[in-house]
C-alpha cells in the first residue's frame, strides 16, 4: 500500500517520503512522542524562567546612573553587596528569622501532625481540612491580623489594658523580629504540616508493633522508627518553609519595624524608592545563590544524617 | 507472502529498553484462525511482543507484518488487532454497553445497528441484560466478558489477549478457557494468548511458543512440546520431568547408547547435533512413563531397582518418590495401576523396581550452567 | 469502633496540644471577622459597638470591586492556563519513556525553589527592558510560572492513578490521540483539573510578592488591600472584605475537599 501511494503521488513523491519517514520516526520513539507532548509546558516554563534570569544577571553587571542605566561592564554592584555592611547584615538577619521561623514552625507543626496521623482515627479529613483551612485566606490578611493583634493598641495590649493588668501598652510586641517570627510561623504553618503528616501517615503500623514486640517502649520507638521514617517529610517542610520566608518582604514590612527588617525589603527598595534596578538584579542574584547554597548544605547534611541513622 | 500460513509474520523482532533486552530476535508465522499461544514465567518479554503486535511498543529492530503489511508506520488505531487487557481497562465512566460500542464511533455506524451489534455482542458473551451496569458493580468474571466484547465488536483479524484469565479463580478460570477455544473456533478469528500458565496454554492453543528470558525456546503444537521438547528448560516448564545426567558412549545410525547415572545403560533414537560420541547431556522422561511394581516382570527389558521413599494415594491415580541409585534427586512416578480401591498399596523403603517402554526417553542437551 | 491497640491508645497531652495549636491556626484569623462589625475606625479592645456600616459601605466602594474584578480575572486566565500547560506536562512525564525526564521536571518545578520575590524582580526587569508595559497580562504571566508546578503536581498523581490501559484500550479500539484524549483521558482525569484550576486560582488571587512588581496601574485584590493598610480610616472597610472572602473561600476549599474526597472513593470502589 505505501509504495502505491508514493507511486499516485507523482507530484512530490520527495516530499511524501519525507513526511512518512517522520511519522514512522515519530510513532518508533516513545520519547519525540512525550517531548512533543511536554514541549508547550516546557517551552513556557523555559522560556519565561530562563530569559528573566539570563537579562536579570546581565543587568547585575551594569550601572544606575540617575534615571539611565550605564550598560558597561563592572562588579561594582558585587562588590558592594559584598562589602556594604548592611547587606550582609541583612542577609543574615534574613537568614536568621527564617531559619528560626522554619525551625519554629517544623518543631510546633509535628506534633499536631503525629497525632492527626496517630491518634485520629475517625473524622481524619475534617482534620486535615481544619488544619489546612487558614492557608486558603489571603496572606496578607492573616498578617494583617498579627498587625492587630500584637499592635500598640493590638488586641493583646489593649485587652490586657482593659483586664486592668498593665498601664502602659507593652512595645516590644510588634515590630521586632520576634514578630516576624510568629507571624510568618503562622503563615506558613501548612506548609509544615501537610509534608510531615504525609510521611507519618505511611508508615508501616506494623513496624511500630513489631519494635513493640521486642521490647522498645514508646520513647525508643519514636525515636528508632516514627522519627527516622518521617524525616523525609520533615526535610521537605523544612525547605518548603525556609525558601519562600526568606524572599519575603510584606511580613517584615508590615509587623518587623526597622530592626525587623530582612534583605528582601532592600531588594523591594531598589526597584522601587531607591531606584537602582542593577544593585537590585545584583541582590537579587547574591540571594539566589546564597538560599541555594544554604539549601544544597541542608539537603547534603540531612542525606549524610538520614544515611548514618540507616 | 500474505499466504494463510503465515498471516502474521513476527521477524527477527527485537525490543530493548535502555540496556535490557525484553525480546530477542524472534521470528514466528501464524497461520490464520490459529489459536496461538506465549507460554513463559514473568518477565520472558511475552507480553512486550503482544504489545508490540498491538503497536503500544515498537520494535528496535525487525518488522511485524499482519496480511503481509508491515505494522511498524501504522499506530494502534489503524491496525487490524484488538486486545483484551490484564487488567481489562474497562472505562470506569462508562456503562457497560457503552464501553461495548466504544470502538463504534470510529466505524461510523447507525444507531440502529451499533444497537444490533452491542446486543448481538452482549449475546456472545453471554451478558444479555447487564448492558446498563455500571463498570463499579460488576465481578471479575463480567468485568473479563466486557473486555472480550468490546474488542470483538470490532471483528478483529488478529485478537491478542494478555493474561486474561489471570485474575479469575480456578473454576471460573476452567469455565471461562471453555468459552474462549470455543469462541475462537465459531469466529475463526486469529487468537495469539500470552499465559504463563503451562496447562491453560495446552489446553487452548493450536500451537504454543515458549519464552524465556526474550528468546523463543521453542514453537510447536501442545503435543510437541510434551513429547520432544528440545531443551531441559522447556521439558521442565511443560508438565512434570525427571531428568539424570548422561554421558553419549557411542552414535551408531542414529541411535544413541548413552549410559545415565541413574537409569543405567540405554539406546536413544536422536538425529541432534550435539550427541556425538563423548557428549554429556540430559536423559528425561516422564513421571506418567514409568511404571512401578515389586517384583521385575520379565517381560520389561528397561528396568532398574530402587527404593520406595514416598507414596502419595489420590484415589484414581498414586504419585511416588523412588530414590535409585546414582542420582540424587528421587525419580517421580505417577500411576494409575496401583491404587487404594484394591487394597494394592506400597509402603516406604520397600525396595522396588521401575521400568519403561522404548521411546518413553527423551535425549536433551546439557543445559547451560 | 473500638480500636485502642496497644499502639493506637488515645493520648489526651496530645489532643490537648492539638486543640491549642488549631487556636493558634484560627484565633489570629478570626480576629478579622470580628473587627468588621465593632463600630470604630480603631481596631481594638473594648468594641464599641455593634455595626454593619463597613459593610454597606463596601458596596460602594468602586475602586475596591475593580480590584476584584481584576483579581478574578488574572485569576481566572492563570488558573486555565496553567491547569492545560499542567495536563500537557503530566500527561508527557507519566505516560512516556524520555531521556532527561529528570532534567525536563526540574525545570517544569524550579519555582517551587526560588523565593517569590526573585522570580518577581526578574520578570520585571525582562518586561520592562523588552519595553513591555506592565499590565495584568504580565501579573497573569508571573502568575501561570508560579502555578504551573502546582498544576502538575496535582495532576501527575490523578494520571498516574489511573491504569495506563484504559488509554491503550481506546487508542485499540481506533480512536486516534485526540478523540482518546477526550473520551477516556479527560473524563477519568477530570477532577483533577478542576482540583488543579481551583489551587490555581486561589493561588493567583491571593499572590501578592509578584504582582507587586508585575502589575500596572491597574491593581489586584492583594495589592489595592495593601494600599489600604496604610490608612486607618479605610482599615475596617478591609476587614469586612476579607471576612467575606474568608467565608467564600471557606465554602471553596470544602467544597473542592469534598470533591476531590468524593472522586477517589469512585475509584477505589471500581477497583482502579
Amino acid at each position: 500500500m505505501s509504495i502505491e501511494a508514493t507511486a499516485s503521488g507523482e507530484g512530490m513523491p520527495e516530499r511524501k517520503s519525507w513526511r512518512r519517514r517522520f511519522r514512522a520516526l515519530f510513532l518508533r520513539s516513545e520519547a519525540l512522542r512525550g517531548y512533543t507532548l511536554l514541549s508547550p509546558t516546557m517551552l513556557v516554563m523555559a522560556f519565561a524562567m530562563c530569559l528573566p534570569f539570563i537579562v536579570m544577571v546581565l543587568m547585575s553587571f551594569w550601572t544606575q546612573k540617575g534615571f539611565d542605566i550605564d550598560t558597561s561592564f563592572t562588579l561594582n554592584n558585587y562588590q558592594e553587596a559584598i562589602d556594604g555592611p548592611i547587606y550582609e547584615a541583612l542577609l543574615f538577619r534574613s537568614l536568621m528569622i527564617s531559619g528560626t521561623c522554619t525551625l519554629a514552625t517544623v518543631l510546633i507543626s509535628y506534633p499536631m501532625a503525629y497525632y492527626v496521623a496517630f491518634h485520629v482515627h475517625k473524622r481524619k479529613l475534617l482534620w486535615i481540612i481544619l488544619m489546612t483551612l487558614p492557608f486558603w485566606t489571603s496572606y496578607l490578611l492573616r498578617v494583617f491580623s498579627w498587625k492587630i493583634i500584637l499592635g500598640y493598641n493590638g488586641a493583646i495590649n489593649s485587652g490586657l489594658k482593659a483586664l486592668g493588668l498593665i498601664d502602659q501598652p507593652l512595645e516590644f510586641l510588634l515590630y521586632s523580629p520576634t514578630a516576624v517570627i510568629i507571624t510568618l510561623a503562622h503563615a506558613w504553618a501548612a506548609f509544615a504540616i501537610l509534608p510531615i503528616y504525609v510521611s507519618l501517615e505511611k508508615i508501616d503500623r506494623s513496624l511500630l508493633e513489631a519494635a513493640a514486640d521486642l521490647g522498645e517502649g514508646p520513647v525508643g520507638r519514636f525515636l528508632r522508627i516514627t522519627l527516622p521514617l518521617s524525616l523525609p517529610g520533615v526535610i521537605a517542610a523544612t525547605i518548603m518553609i525556609f525558601i519562600p520566608t526568606v524572599g519575603d518582604y510584606v511580613t517584615p514590612a508590615l509587623v518587623g519595624g526597622p530592626n525587623g527588617l530582612m534583605l528582601a525589603n532592600i531588594i523591594e527598595a531598589q526597584f522601587g524608592r531607591i531606584n537602582n534596578w542593577p544593585m537590585g538584579a545584583a541582590l537579587a542574584i547574591t540571594m539566589l545563590f546564597v538560599v541555594a547554597a544554604v539549601t544544597l548544605i541542608y539537603i547534603w547534611i540531612t542525606r549524610k544524617l538520614t544515611a548514618r541513622i540507616a | 507472502m500474505s499466504g494463510d500460513e503465515s498471516y502474521i509474520q513476527i521477524s527477527d523482532v527485537s525490543k530493548h529498553f535502555g540496556p535490557v533486552v525484553a525480546v530477542d530476535n524472534i521470528s514466528v508465522s501464524i497461520a490464520r484462525g490459529e489459536f496461538f499461544s506465549l507460554l513463559g514465567s514473568s518477565g520472558c518479554g511475552k507480553t512486550t511482543l503482544l504489545r508490540m503486535l498491538a503497536g503500544f511498543e515498537s520494535p528496535t529492530t525487525g518488522e511485524i507484518y499482519i496480511d503481509g503489511l508491515p505494522m511498524s508506520e501504522k499506530a494502534p488505531h489503524h491496525r487490524p488487532t484488538n486486545m483484551v487487557f490484564q487488567s481489562y481497562a474497562i472505562f470506569p465512566h462508562l456503562d457497560v454497553r457503552q464501553n461495548i460500542a466504544f470502538g463504534l464511533r470510529t466505524e461510523k455506524v447507525s444507531k440502529e445497528e451499533a444497537n444490533s451489534r452491542v446486543d448481538e455482542t452482549l449475546e456472545l458473551v453471554k451478558l444479555t441484560g447487564f448492558g446498563d451496569r455500571r463498570s463499579n458493580e460488576l465481578s471479575g468474571g463480567q468485568r473479563q466478558r466486557i473486555a472480550l466484547a468490546r474488542a470483538l465488536i470490532k471483528h478483529p483479524k488478529v485478537l491478542l489477549l494478555d493474561e486474561p484469565l489471570g485474575a479469575l479463580d480456578k473454576k471460573l478460570r476452567e469455565e471461562m478457557q471453555i468459552e474462549l477455544r470455543s469462541l475462537q473456533q465459531s469466529l475463526g478469528i486469529t487468537f495469539i494468548f500470552v499465559t504463563h500458565d503451562q496447562e491453560e496454554a495446552i489446553t487452548l492453543s493450536d500451537r504454543i511458543a515458549v519464552m524465556s528470558e526474550g528468546k523463543a525456546l521453542q514453537i510447536g503444537s501442545p503435543k510437541d512440546l510434551y513429547n520432544t521438547p528440545v531443551s531441559v528448560e522447556v521439558a521442565d516448564f511443560i508438565g512434570q520431568m525427571n531428568f539424570v545426567d548422561a554421558e553419549v558412549l557411542d552414535v551408531k545410525s542414529g541411535v544413541a547408547v548413552i549410559d545415565t547415572s541413574g537409569l543405567g545403560k540405554v539406546k536413544i533414537p536422536t538425529s541432534a547435533d550435539f550427541a556425538q560420541k563423548g557428549a554429556r547431556g540430559v536423559v528425561a522422561i516422564r513421571p506418567e512413563k514409568l511404571k512401578i511394581s515389586e517384583k521385575k516382570s520379565g517381560a520389561l527389558k528397561n528396568a532398574v531397582e530402587g527404593t520406595l521413599k514416598s507414596a502419595s494415594y489420590y484415589g484414581n491415580r498414586s504419585h511416588y518418590h523412588v530414590t535409585v541409585e546414582g542420582s540424587d534427586q528421587p525419580m517421580a512416578v505417577a500411576s494409575q495401576e496401583v491404587d487404594i480401591a484394591s487394597g494394592n498399596t506400597l509402603d516406604s523403603d520397600t525396595p522396588v523396581w521401575l521400568s519403561w517402554e522404548d521411546g518413553a526417553l527423551i535425549l536433551l542437551p546439557q543445559p547451560p550452567a | 469502633m473500638k480500636e485502642t491497640t496497644y499502639i493506637k491508645r488515645p493520648n489526651r497531652t496530645l489532643f490537648i496540644y492539638a486543640l491549642i495549636y488549631l487556636a493558634f491556626l484560627y484565633i489570629p484569623v478570626l480576629f478579622l471577622p470580628l473587627f468588621s462589625f465593632n463600630d470604630s475606625i480603631y481596631i481594638a479592645f473594648p468594641f464599641v459597638g455593634f455595626t454593619t456600616k463597613w459593610y454597606s459601605q463596601m458596596y460602594h466602594n468602586e475602586p475596591m470591586f475593580a480590584a476584584l474584578l481584576n483579581s478574578i480575572r488574572v485569576g481566572g486566565a492563570t488558573s486555565v492556563i496553567a491547569t492545560l500547560l499542567g495536563v500537557f506536562g503530566a500527561k508527557a512525564v507519566t505516560r512516556y519513556r524520555m531521556p532527561g525526564k529528570p532534567v525536563a521536571m526540574f525545570i517544569i518545578m524550579l519555582p517551587l525553589v526560588i523565593p517569590g520575590i526573585i522570580m518577581g524582580v526578574a520578570l520585571l526587569i525582562v518586561v520592562s527592558r523588552s519595553g513591555i508595559p506592565l499590565s495584568l497580562y504580565t501579573v497573569t504571566l508571573g502568575h501561570i510560572l508560579v502555578c504551573v508546578p502546582f498544576a502538575m503536581a496535582t495532576l501527575i498523581p490523578r494520571f498516574e492513578g489511573f491504569d495506563r490501559s484504559m488509554e491503550e484500550a481506546a487508542a485499540d479500539l481506533g480512536e486516534n490521540a485526540w478523540w482518546t484524549f477526550w473520551r477516556v483521558t479527560f473524563p477519568i482525569v477530570f477532577p483533577g483539573i478542576l482540583a488543579s484550576l481551583l489551587l490555581c486560582f486561589t493561588i493567583s488571587f491571593d499572590e501578592f510578592i509578584m504582582a507587586f512588581f508585575l502589575a500596572g496601574t491597574d491593581p489586584t485584590l492583594p495589592i489595592y488591600i495593601f494600599s489600604q493598610l496604610r490608612f486607618p480610616a479605610k482599615l475596617p472597610g478591609v476587614l469586612a472584605m476579607g471576612a467575606l472572602i474568608l467565608v467564600v473561600s471557606f465554602f471553596v476549599v470544602v467544597f473542592s475537599q469534598w470533591l476531590r474526597l468524593r472522586n477517589s472513593n469512585d475509584i477505589t470502589s471500581s477497583g482502579i
